[in-house]
């Protein structure tokens, strides 16, 4: 059983639904990366969503745009996303960790020479925006063989046939995305969402993250009440943006945005 | 035997996953596939459709202007002293670039499926322009998306764009040029996607796109090869066509792809030099990766972000290619090649004043490149250069670069 399996099922057991926050590695600056982790995982975070900075992110507003800029301004490169992993570890072995991003990078490092170098830094699961499982032939082999969770989405547009085959070759969790647009965006209708993931619930048996457009407690919540669990991302990255001059403030105004969604989920099962 | 086999292979390509080879394919994100899917289901079907084809024709007779002319530049052949050089007249399309021949089919397509708002990417703009023209013909809503600082360079064909009823949206985000407004036409795509039908302007991005932009240039090869049949009596030796995207070069090939003696030359923007890493030439100094939709060959650094390009010729200022490309590449059956920013204006003012033709700087690549191959061939071969467009929406970098204001 993966990181990913052993904790969402123990949260389940407790009747708890899982908070995942993304951040994008390297943003502010290279070095704040692993403290802003540990961060989250203070202030409430079930699993790390870390994204991994691309030059063209054709599915991100403009929030994870420009902390994309600012990532890459460092240099930030995916091997050092994975030793960002690998240095968390050291402190954190529970924590399940997910990379989040586009292919190329993967493709230019080599899919062997990465799957390796992520299983050896404590990277539990893989989630390519930009593949579709369609594409994913040559290098999910590589996932399972490793016990890395290929994480794939799906939308509101995708067919029921789709989300069967999907699920079919995701492991760990599907990740919903709530509405038809790019992260950031404020389009969610919480009521679509459950209408949606009820249904997917009936296709598949794993858990179903949702995530686009929860930026609050109250929303949190409401999604959570439908959902395994929920992903916060802009929001996030947002506040990093507003505060990455200083780098104790930032961590008190991360740990204020995601310390109430904790509380209101775990309202939930009380 | 083997042209044979290559009738075989190319009817199998794409294949039913999109892929040229390693190549191509649909890289993107999920809330997009099933709209692909569709776009490629409905397209097979209207491709053998009578009601469509007519359609199509008819525009492209009476509204394109076609067929474009195949011209012998007598005197530029006189000059070169090698081959018979030919001209393909893709610049008297009616808005002056082949752009016209894939919009006007797309937005018949977009018709059809009943979408009605039509979004585009642009770089220099002639895409743009050729996407809001058509829009204007069918009576469609239409969204250009442009990199800030083309919006700035080519200020005159925004100008165009908003008087044929285009809203040009000025993309602020990473470069600011083509590659960025692909991001944001993609972006758009994803938040509208249901009423949205995205006109791609050149042979990459997601499958069925690259093959149906394709399908729809591919008129210029087919007119070309029964006009040389015509003029000549034989094939062409060579033919020659810049390649940004590649679409123009594409629409060229794809009819003689068959036809093993044909010699086939893709020109690249080689900027300020190949050795001096700024141009936009992935073909010639790139390797495989994916964006925007499709794996190709690209621009990018050792990290695989993708790497700033220059070019004096915004048209092919991009750091990818079509997928098809990068395969008539790994099997050798098309050639390649890069002109520098200079050698291409060298082309564009041997055309302008030896023929009376004033070529784009995009044109001015191929042109620039047939006339050295030209002097290496005999006299009885011939080549053709498809003259992709016209030069008139260039005058001001012309200008700025022979330091005259205007």
């Amino acid at each position: 059983m993966s990181r990913i399996e052993r904790t969402l099922e123990a949260l389940k057991g407790q009747g708890r639904k899982a908070l995942i926050p993304y951040i994008t590695a390297g943003d502010p600056h290279p070095d704040a990366t692993v403290g802003l982790m540990h961060t989250l995982v203070a202030a409430g975070a079930d699993i790390i969503e870390l994204g991994v900075p691309f030059s063209d992110p054709m599915a991100d507003g403009p929030v994870i745009q420009l902390a994309c800029e600012r990532a890459l301004k460092h240099g930030t490169s995916l091997r050092q996303v994975i030793a960002m992993v690998k240095e968390f570890r050291i402190k954190d072995s529970e924590t399940p960790i997910v990379l989040m991003g586009y292919l190329n990078p993967v493709e230019a490092m080599g899919y062997e020479v990465f799957a390796d170098a992520a299983v050896d830094a404590g990277v539990d699961g893989i989630l390519t925006v930009d593949l579709p499982p369609e594409e994913a032939d040559e290098v999910a082999p590589l996932f399972t063989e490793r016990n890395l969770d290929a994480i794939f989405l799906l939308s509101p547009t995708t067919t029921d046939d789709r989300i069967r085959a999907i699920s079919e070759h995701s492991s760990g969790y599907v990740y919903y995305v709530s509405f038809n647009g790019v992260t950031g965006a404020s389009k969610i209708n919480v009521e679509e969402v459950a209408s949606r993931v009820d249904h997917i619930h009936k296709l598949t048996a794993l858990p179903v993250a949702v995530g686009f457009g929860i930026r609050d407690a109250a929303t949190a919540a409401a999604v959570g009440r439908v959902s395994d669990g929920v992903i916060v991302g802009s929001v996030l990255v947002d506040t990093i943006a507003r505060n990455q001059a200083d780098t104790d403030q930032l961590k008190r105004a991360l740990t204020d945005l995601l310390h109430p969604m904790r509380e209101a989920l775990d309202g939930l099962s009380s | 035997m083997s042209e044979k086999l290559t009738e075989e292979m190319l009817s199998a390509l794409p294949d039913a996953r999109g892929h040229f080879g390693a190549f191509g394919g649909r890289f993107v994100s999920e809330t997009l596939m099933d709209s692909l899917m569709t776009l490629e289901e409905e397209y097979k079907k209207l491709k053998n459709d009578p009601e469509f084809q007519a359609r199509f024709d008819k525009e492209l007779a009476d509204y394109v202007g076609r067929p474009t002319p195949l011209y012998f530049a007598e005197r530029l052949t006189r000059e070169t002293g090698g081959a018979q050089i030919w001209l393909k007249r893709e610049d008297l399309c009616h808005t002056g670039a082949h752009k016209v021949n894939n919009t006007i089919g797309q937005a018949l397509l977009a018709s059809f499926l009943g979408k009605k708002r039509i979004i585009a990417e642009t770089g220099a703009g002639q895409h743009g322009v050729a996407t809001a023209t058509v829009c204007a013909r069918l009576g469609l809503e239409c969204h250009v998306f442009m990199g800030a600082e083309d919006v700035q360079r080519q200020s005159l064909n925004v100008f165009r764009m908003k008087l044929l009823g285009a809203e040009v949206h000025a993309v602020e985000s990473g470069t600011r040029t083509l590659k960025d407004a692909m991001n944001d036409a993609m972006r758009d795509w994803v938040s509208y996607v249901d009423e949205t039908f995205y006109i791609i302007g050149t042979v990459a991005g997601p499958h069925p796109y690259p093959m149906l932009v394709r399908d729809f240039q591919s008129v210029i090869g087919r007119e070309t090869r029964r006009q040389a049949l015509e003029k000549t009596g034989k094939l062409p030796d060579a033919l020659v066509a810049c390649v940004g995207g590649g679409s123009n070069a594409i629409g060229m090939f794809y009819p003689f792809l068959s036809d093993e003696s044909v010699q086939l030359y893709g020109v690249e923007a080689g900027g300020l030099g190949i050795e001096t890493g700024k141009h936009a030439a992935p073909l010639c100094a790139g390797r495989p990766g994916v964006l925007h939709g499709n794996r190709t060959y690209l621009m990018e650094d050792e990290n695989g972000q993708i790497a700033g390009t220059h070019s004096v010729s915004a048209g092919l200022d991009y750091p990818g290619v079509g997928p098809e490309h990068s395969w008539l590449k790994d099997i050798g059956r098309a050639n390649y090649v890069s002109v520098t920013d200079d050698e291409a204006m060298e082309g564009f003012r041997k055309l302008t004043r030896v023929e009376g033709i004033m070529p784009a700087l995009e044109t001015a690549h191929a042109v620039a490149y047939a006339i050295k191959l030209a002097a290496t061939m005999d006299k009885d071969q011939t080549v053709v250069i498809n003259v992709s467009g016209r030069g008139d929406k260039d005058i001001n970098t012309v200008a700025k670069l022979e330091g005259i204001e205007i």
